[in-house]
């Protein structure tokens, strides 16, 4: 009887497991293993054909550039990183510990309106916004100061990289930090512990895993994006995901941009692996 | 009181009936409306340049834009045979969609080649193989210096070197795409028309000019981010491209031009094919040809997208008649001295080509180093 209960359950939850193993399986699994038959393939008059050809691998690590562009985006995405969580925290802060509830709900509600929005057409509002003769100029330009330029430099690919990352950031933050035990802060205070000095010894620690979280998204998000280094960026230099623009519409070159590509998901895993095991090493 | 009305089973019947038998009629009607998918440069397949065609011949275009010929390449060897019905590809492509089958042979006595502005399109590169006919020019336009009339004087842009003017670092922009801008580099170096046949020490010292350039250079962008660059005046001068974006900006009044300069310039074509086993092949031939007409060639040198110079004597005259301020703005009138027809005949154009002594991959490896330069 015991046995019959247990059959049970086991396709109760295999029932609700199969539509995730299902999903990433197709979406995800076989893709990635047709990426890697890929990165393999040949190309001959603009044509992938399927063989076994290590020379995908060894023309696109061994070129100089693709180093370079490699530990550039891997530079601006760590820079994205770090700039969106501290950039974050303040607001984060603010709506977790000082906000009242129907404040909170209402700031989730306008972080959340973004992404109401395409990302491309706010990179393009962004254009008008950074243009020597845009928003900002004009008003720099009252003062005297300016015209600077913002738009087509890695400023620009930044501001883009921000506005993709900081208010998915700032939501995980203020989630993370809704979930510091009151009481723990308050014990702080009452054993003496500083406002300043309670935030690094006792709120982060607690929230360690939701910034951990939050930063491993920013990272993710910014590592792969193509639209603000290209149209704020203005490509120049060119990141991981220009590269594989530039290589694959270029003489149909889909196996070494497959290349570019599983070299960027090595990197994303390894990156997203590491965070996660810290973020939960001390809980272990 | 108002009667109810029931219909009767003898008349649901007839009803019915009547339905069934003139559904064949309906479903004529609406297998009518062809549907033909188009493979062109943005703009090719807009309203403002098909839809009376659609409206007259009761088809639809559903048009798969790219950018750059090794694009257009690469996406029509991804799709099954027969994908596209029509093909406008840049003319240095023609052949490669040849030598890979894409395409079907045309009946040049269709067309009127007769008409061409220049002798040279009759028998245009590439498009004839063998005495066969594979593709036809519809419109061609030149790429040169292109600037902010502000920043760059017209004596400045007689040369390729303004590019190099101190006060234009980082104001200088690339359309992305290797073949016009080495193109022009190739034309700065003094190769003329042997500007695609390069051997090795011209390749050399073509990227070599190249890499000076760098510094100058604030961009590289696609047709949005050149359009945009050149009108916000983020970006002075372009090189690349032609009056086929600053046309567009300057019929709006932005203070842009494309001249061709002392060094020459290139050529852009673009050509319509049939493509290969497409059942609709007669009706993409009447496309061709009404974009071949006067009316259709109007409407080529007025598309919005981007302008381009007509290929026919009586589409000339026509956008002559029909917008002369556009036939002037775009020098297409007699006596010009900057007329398109004249600077070809004057040996001052080269047709866009492809690299003779080295492969389209060495270029684009080239570009890729040549961006990700400091």
């Amino acid at each position: 009887m015991n046995g019959q209960k247990a059959r049970r359950t086991d396709w109760y939850a295999i029932s609700w497991r199969i539509p995730l193993i299902v999903w990433q399986g197709l979406f995800f699994i076989g893709p990635l293993v047709f990426m890697v038959a890929m990165s393999f393939f040949v190309v001959k008059n603009y044509r992938m054909e399927a063989a076994f050809d290590v020379g995908n691998w060894v023309k696109t690590l061994g070129r100089p550039i693709f180093w370079d562009s490699y530990f550039l985006t891997l530079r601006l995405a760590f820079g994205a990183t770090i700039l969106t969580t501290l950039a974050a925290f303040p607001a984060s802060f603010f709506l977790s510990f000082h906000a009242s509830e129907t404040f909170r709900r209402w700031a989730v509600f306008f972080l959340i309106i973004p992404f109401f929005t395409s990302y491309l057409v706010r990179i393009f509002a962004w254009q008008v916004i950074l243009a020597q003769q845009g928003v900002i100029n004009a008003g720099f330009s009252i003062f005297g100061l300016g015209p600077y330029t913002m738009l087509n430099t890695m400023f620009g690919t930044l501001v883009g990289y921000l506005t993709l990352c900081l208010p998915l950031a700032i939501i995980l933050q203020t989630f993370a930090l809704n979930g510091v035990d009151r009481r723990l802060v308050e014990a702080a205070h009452n054993l003496g512990c500083g406002r300043f000095h309670t935030i690094f010894a006792v709120i982060l620690p607690l929230a360690k895993t939701g910034f951990v979280v939050a930063a491993v998204f920013c990272f993710i998000l910014s590592f792969g994006d193509f639209v603000a280094p290209y149209y704020l960026g203005g490509s120049k230099p060119p990141t991981l995901s220009i590269m594989i623009i530039d290589t694959s519409k270029s003489g149909q070159q889909w196996p070494r941009a497959a290349v570019v590509a599983l070299m960027m998901i090595v990197t994303l895993m390894v990156v997203a692996f590491s965070a996660i095991g810290y973020a939960y090493r001390r809980r272990r | 009181m108002s009667k109810i009305l029931v219909p009767t089973r003898r008349e649901l019947l007839k009803a019915g009936a009547a339905s069934v038998l003139a559904m064949p009629f309906v479903s004529r009607a609406w297998a009518a409306v062809t549907e033909i998918n188009m493979l062109a440069w943005y703009g090719h397949g807009e309203p403002d340049v098909v839809a009376e065609f659609e409206a007259a011949n009761n088809v639809k275009f559903k048009p798969k834009y790219y950018a750059g010929g090794d694009n257009m390449l690469a996406l029509i060897a991804q799709s099954p045979p027969g994908t596209y019905d029509v093909i406008l590809s840049d003319a240095e492509f023609v052949q490669q969609l040849n030598a890979a089958g894409y395409i079907e042979e045309l009946n040049a006595a269709d067309y009127p080649f007769d008409d061409m502005v220049h002798e040279d399109f009759k028998k245009f590169p590439g498009h004839w193989k063998d005495g066969k006919l594979y593709s036809v020019m519809v419109r061609f336009g030149l790429l040169g210096v292109s600037y902010n009339t502000k920043a760059v004087s017209d004596a400045e842009a007689e040369s390729y070197k303004c590019f190099w003017k101190p006060e234009l670092k980082g104001k200088v922009g690339h359309f992305d795409w290797h073949l016009p801008n080495l193109g022009q580099l190739s034309l700065y170096n003094g190769n003329g028309k042997n500007l695609w046949n390069l051997d090795k020490g011209q390749w050399d010292k073509l990227k070599a000019t190249a890499k000076t350039l760098r510094p100058q250079v604030g961009g590289f962008f696609d047709y949005g981010g050149t359009f945009n660059g050149l009108k916000t005046g983020e970006m002075l001068a372009m090189a690349g491209i032609g009056d086929w974006i600053t046309g567009v900006l300057e019929r709006d009044g932005a203070p842009v031009k494309s001249v061709i300069p002392k060094e020459g310039g290139i050529q852009f074509t673009e050509s319509y094919s049939i493509g290969k086993g497409t059942p609709k092949a007669a009706i993409v031939k009447k496309f061709i040809q009404y974009m071949l007409s006067p009316e259709g060639q109007v409407k080529s040198a007025n598309m919005a997208a981007y302008p381009a110079n007509i290929v026919t004597n009586k589409g000339r005259k026509a956008l002559q008649d029909k917008n002369p301020k556009e036939a002037k703005r775009s020098n297409q009138v007699d006596g010009s001295p900057l007329d398109p027809v004249k600077l070809i005949k004057d040996g001052r154009i080269q047709y866009r080509d492809i690299p003779k002594q080295q492969s389209l991959e060495d270029w684009n490896d080239f570009w890729q180093e040549y961006k990700s330069a400091s």
